[in-house]
């Protein structure tokens, strides 16, 4: 296998075409989380051309719900959740330029189609791995949506989180290729 | 008669769900590795190594394996020479839900179905309750995750549906299932009794240690020939390909109607979670 490659948000389109489905990616610097809940509210902003909590040109977002952090802990224990809920609210944030999504599972073809034609990239970080990716995570504030407790938007510093590049800017779907090489009979 | 006040329910109910959230099983992990002997994608190896590595950290550190710290799902065997005093069961167990979820620094995960208002303290529980013969409690706590619970079917096979058909609809479900349930899986399969039985000896059938056979031998081959299977859909670890999508398919079975064949099938994610206690 390849070394990983090393992202730096915010992103470009050159940065997101160079990158291939099957990639190691060791994510540093900023993200923002997000999912059902803020996702929804996001969404709504953009219906009504409001202004969103943060400026997503070139952005990740982290499809994450953490664990309350212990006393001394930055983040509690923060696996991603699976992303096909947040399929409907995607491609009009992508449109608006965010530039990368980090979650699990397959994502709906019209979120694939907004990959390809405003150039982003979806990333899946290792279900379950929750206490792993959460030592990754070195600063976490909340932005936006208190309210929402663990689905709140949150503004995090990452060293080296660990992810896999699932659905790259030409289409292609790991968890496609993936099953189709591995399948038997 | 033994008489056994329910603060001791609560303070060991209260224990096992922060151990069942931190300390993944010895069998789990022997699971991975016997699992990255035989995976042939250089990519599962490597997120079955980082799984291992989780649950290492989660252990050490004493903080969640994964965010989803689930439903907090309580299995009691209580003796039936067993006099409680000082509550009531039920709530002695919620209470030890409630604390252990708030003490773990656990996630609160349970809404309300249609306004979806966290109830703020995981609660309620699923308490499944059994008599036993003797003086004892043995309690177990299973947290069960969302992911792969939604990956989970019931349904009402015809009886000529045969061995055949109980072998189509798990594969295919699990199939379906893709990388939704965070594989590896496990597979737990409920035939027979009614349609709650069969669901709740589905889940039951997790609590298998991996690595066990089924003593039933016919069912200890069905249950290789189903993994077998299931292992060559190619999902593999974490969907992204690979030869390891279950680690175990465990099935427990009892005798139905005549007119039906029940089949249950809960999928449980890599993260099989339980511990137990006997007071």
């Amino acid at each position: 296998m390849n070394q990983p490659i090393r992202l730096n948000p915010p992103l470009s389109d050159e940065d997101v075409e160079k990158l291939k489905i099957g990639d190691r990616v060791l994510i540093n610097g900023v993200i923002y989380t997000g999912r059902d809940a803020a996702h929804k509210r996001l969404s709504d902003l953009l219906k009504d051309g409001k202004t969103l909590p943060f400026d997503i040109k070139g952005q990740i977002i982290y499809y994450v719900g953490p664990t309350p952090a212990k006393p001394g802990q930055v983040f509690g224990s923060a696996g991603p959740t699976t992303s096909y809920r947040m399929d409907a609210y995607s491609p009009s944030l992508i449109e608006r330029g965010l530039k990368g999504m980090i979650g699990k599972g397959m994502r709906s073809d019209s979120v694939k189609e907004a990959m390809k034609k405003y150039k982003a990239v979806y990333f899946a970080a290792t279900g379950g791995a929750g206490a792993l990716l959460a030592k990754r995570v070195k600063k976490a504030e909340i932005i936006a949506y208190d309210d929402l407790g663990p689905e709140a938007i949150r503004r995090l510093e990452v060293v080296d989180l660990p992810v896999i590049v699932v659905n790259d800017v030409r289409g292609n779907d790991l968890y496609i290729e993936g099953e189709r090489r591995y399948r038997k009979g | 008669m033994r008489e056994i006040h329910v603060k001791l329910i609560t303070e060991k109910v209260r224990d096992l769900c922060m151990e069942a959230n931190t300390d993944l099983g010895e069998d789990v992990l022997q699971a991975f590795d016997r699992a990255m002997e035989k995976e042939e994608s250089p990519l599962g190896v490597e997120i079955l190594k980082e799984l291992k590595e989780n649950a290492r950290i989660a252990k050490e550190e004493n903080v969640p394996i994964c965010q989803d710290t689930g439903f907090a799902v309580v299995f009691v065997e209580l003796g039936q020479d067993v006099h409680l005093v000082g509550g009531n069961l039920n709530e002695a167990i919620q209470e030890g839900v409630r604390q252990g979820y708030k003490d773990g620094y656990l996630r609160k995960s349970i809404c309300h179905p249609f306004t979806r208002a966290n109830t703020g303290d995981n609660t309620p529980a699923i308490i499944h309750t059994e008599l036993v013969p003797g003086n004892k409690i043995k309690m177990t706590v299973a947290p069960k995750g969302g992911g792969s619970e939604n990956m989970s079917r019931v349904t009402m096979l015809t009886p000529s549906d045969g061995i055949e058909g109980i072998k189509r609809f798990v594969v295919q479900r699990v199939k379906e299932s893709g990388s939704n349930p965070c594989p590896p899986t496990i597979v737990g399969v409920g035939i027979g009794g009614t349609f709650e039985q069969a669901a709740f000896l589905a889940k039951k059938s997790l609590l298998r240690p991996l690595g066990s056979k089924n003593p039933d031998p016919e069912l200890d081959q069905l249950e290789s020939e189903v993994l077998t299977e299931i292992n060559q859909l190619g999902i593999g670890p974490q969907g992204l390909g690979g030869r390891t999508t279950s680690l175990a398919v465990y099935i427990l079975m009892m005798p139905c109607h005549i007119a039906s064949f029940p089949l249950a099938v809960n999928i449980q994610c890599h993260a099989q979670r339980h511990k137990e206690t006997e007071i």
